[in-house]
């Protein structure tokens, strides 16, 4: 089994994927070949930015069940109605109306269950797409990209995350920012999660909330600070005060703000950043050692 | 009235920060928090709760051991994957993995699931120093956070049409999913935060698709332009080519920080800057 890192933040642009690719980086130079990038951000992914000579290998459309009522065969019984916990189905019996708000529907199966009248059918429909990239080291990038418009970002990322061989020594999972479905979604079945703050009011806030939703789902995890120096001590008090774990920092500096910007994190890493890098994937091994052969933390 | 949504598609480009230092200069404003997944504006703007109200979340579903025969039916059902069997053989539901369609309970032969609502969701009207503010607090991992960004909006609407106020100035989440969408719809223009990253620009222009599906007029600001004026310049042809106005250049600064770590809006923390003057510019071209 691979052992699976998944990299969140409450606050959006603390430098997830910043992240992400630099330990994908690092790890697949200095550890193991057999790793896999997973941009589970399907809203925004952008880990592939950083990888220019990436080359895409695989397209995969990813549908969605969605109920369709055959108006000749329904009896209007509002049966499925009722079944529906997500308000999706209207039916007016005097009108001879029924009908599947697809915005609302979560392709539960309910309403196929409920209809005795064999009048729902379900009809595929995207809402995405699954891409893999390879690269010049490690197993590559798959990347989940939700259609605009679309709502189901959640089964995007179950989705993408089933499409992973688990013939990957290491994957890495890179979340989208927030505390709800999405980011549970992908720390689900991570066997640790790496929490990436910036030393700010804005930082320490989601960081907490980002604790809570971790304490509660019983995850292992470790926090990074990036751009470390750019605002106060507040995160280092409260990582002392609840005892966590402060896996590292990374400075801040204008000038790798800058290689971001341009897509360049990965050219001419400097010794400073390749430097904090080493002392993270050291805390890292510490903790894969730990774990190995416990499954507590398996669901 | 008019309604103005702020959003960015990317996170951490100073949607916050930008949406407190256009309360502190609009007037007749009121102000909602429609980021509610990881909500900052009260860091800012200190509100005084004067309303709380719960908001019913999901269904937290549970199998009572003692009646249940393990039939399996449920764990047939279930698509999402969130019926597993315990160390000691018993099923059970993973509730981070349940969506709560409560299908396995209305088919479970021995009756042996129930559901109740997680009520563990609250969202406030509270006074601040620029207006009145509408806010929520989330339980980690609460599937219901779109439908909790519509139940606020529609408060903050109630009391703009209530006390006759001109505007609504809502702060959105990142990304262009479901809380996205919900804070969009509806809503009488959007200002767009971006910055010069090449992740910036490419979430910009899947945040301008999601847009256009609405027709709701759009404006841009770039915030720290100055990290990369090339890729500003980009950003600057990008909006050209789809007739979208570029209301400012913000330029990058450290004070923006210093001022939320004394808990203010940057035009209260540097009222004589350079970026105090955009802030109130920007304000007297999309109010």
């Amino acid at each position: 089994m691979p052992f699976k890192i998944a990299i969140a933040s409450g606050k959006g642009g603390t430098g997830k994927t910043t992240f992400a690719v630099n330990l994908y980086w690092f790890l697949a130079n200095k550890y193991s070949s057999s790793i896999k990038l997973v941009d589970c951000d399907v809203e925004e992914p952008n880990d592939i930015i950083f990888f220019p000579e990436a080359e895409i290998k695989e397209e995969k459309v990813v549908f969605q069940d969605i109920p369709e009522i055959v108006l000749k065969q329904c009896t209007f019984c509002r049966k499925c109605a009722e079944y529906c916990e997500f308000n999706a189905i209207v039916v007016i019996p005097p009108a001879r109306f029924a009908e599947v708000n697809k915005s609302l529907c979560h392709s539960c199966g309910a309403c196929l269950e409920a209809c005795n009248d064999n009048a729902i059918k379900e009809k595929k429909e995207p809402i995405g797409s699954i891409n893999y990239y390879r690269i010049n080291r490690g197993n590559g990038i798959k990347e989940g990209i939700l259609k605009i418009g679309s709502v189901m970002q959640t089964m995007m990322i179950r989705e993408l995350k089933k499409s992973v061989s688990s013939n990957n020594e290491i994957i890495i999972f890179d979340a989208p920012p927030g505390t709800s479905c999405p980011v549970v979604e992908t720390v689900a079945d991570a066997d640790y999660v790496i929490l990436v703050t910036e030393p700010t009011p804005f930082g320490l806030y989601d960081l907490q909330l980002s604790v809570d939703l971790l304490n509660d789902m019983k995850k292992p995890f470790g926090v990074i600070i990036n751009k470390a120096g750019m605002g106060d001590d507040q995160v280092y008090n409260y990582l002392k005060e609840e005892g966590l774990t402060l896996l590292g920092e990374i400075p801040f500096s204008r000038e790798y703000a800058v290689k971001y910007a341009k897509g360049e994190l990965l050219n001419d890493i400097p010794d400073i950043i390749d430097e904090n890098f080493r002392i993270i994937a050291g805390e890292l091994e510490n903790r894969l050692i730990q774990y190995e052969g416990n499954n507590y933390f398996k669901w | 009235m008019k309604e103005i949504t702020i959003l960015s598609g990317k996170g951490g480009t100073g949607k916050t920060s930008i949406t407190a230092a256009l309360a502190s200069v609009a007037e007749h404003a009121v102000l909602c928090d429609s980021d509610v997944d990881a909500a900052d504006l009260h860091l800012l703007l200190h509100p005084q709760k004067k309303e709380e109200y719960t908001f019913s979340g999901g269904w937290i579903v549970q199998i009572d051991q003692a009646k249940c025969s393990l039939c399996k039916t449920c764990l047939e059902l279930c698509r999402y994957g969130a019926i597993h069997y315990s160390r000691d053989g018993q099923l059970e539901i993973n509730p981070f993995q349940c969506e709560g369609c409560r299908l396995c309970e209305k088919k479970c032969p021995a009756n042996a699931i129930t559901s109740i609502r997680n009520n563990n969701n609250y969202w406030y009207v509270s006074e601040t120093r620029f207006g009145i503010m509408v806010h929520a607090k989330m339980s980690p991992g609460e599937e219901n956070s779109g439908k909790l960004v519509s139940r606020i909006r529609i408060r903050a609407r109630e009391i703009a049409t209530d006390d006759n106020l001109q505007y609504i100035i809502n702060d959105g989440p990142p990304g262009i999913g479901c809380t996205a969408i919900s804070s969009l719809t509806g809503s009488h223009a959007v200002l767009m935060v971006t910055e010069p990253t090449k992740s910036g620009l490419h979430n910009l222009k899947r945040l301008v698709e999601l847009i256009a599906g609405f027709s709701i007029p759009a404006y841009a600001v770039i915030n720290k332009y100055d990290i990369d004026l090339e890729l500003s310049s980009e950003i600057e042809s990008y909006l050209k080519d789809n007739t979208i106005p570029l209301l400012e250049k913000i330029p990058f600064t450290p004070d923006v920080i210093k001022a939320m770590i004394e808990g203010k809006t940057i035009t209260e923390y540097k009222p004589d800057s350079e970026i105090t003057k955009c802030i109130k510019k920007i304000w007297e071209m999309i109010k």
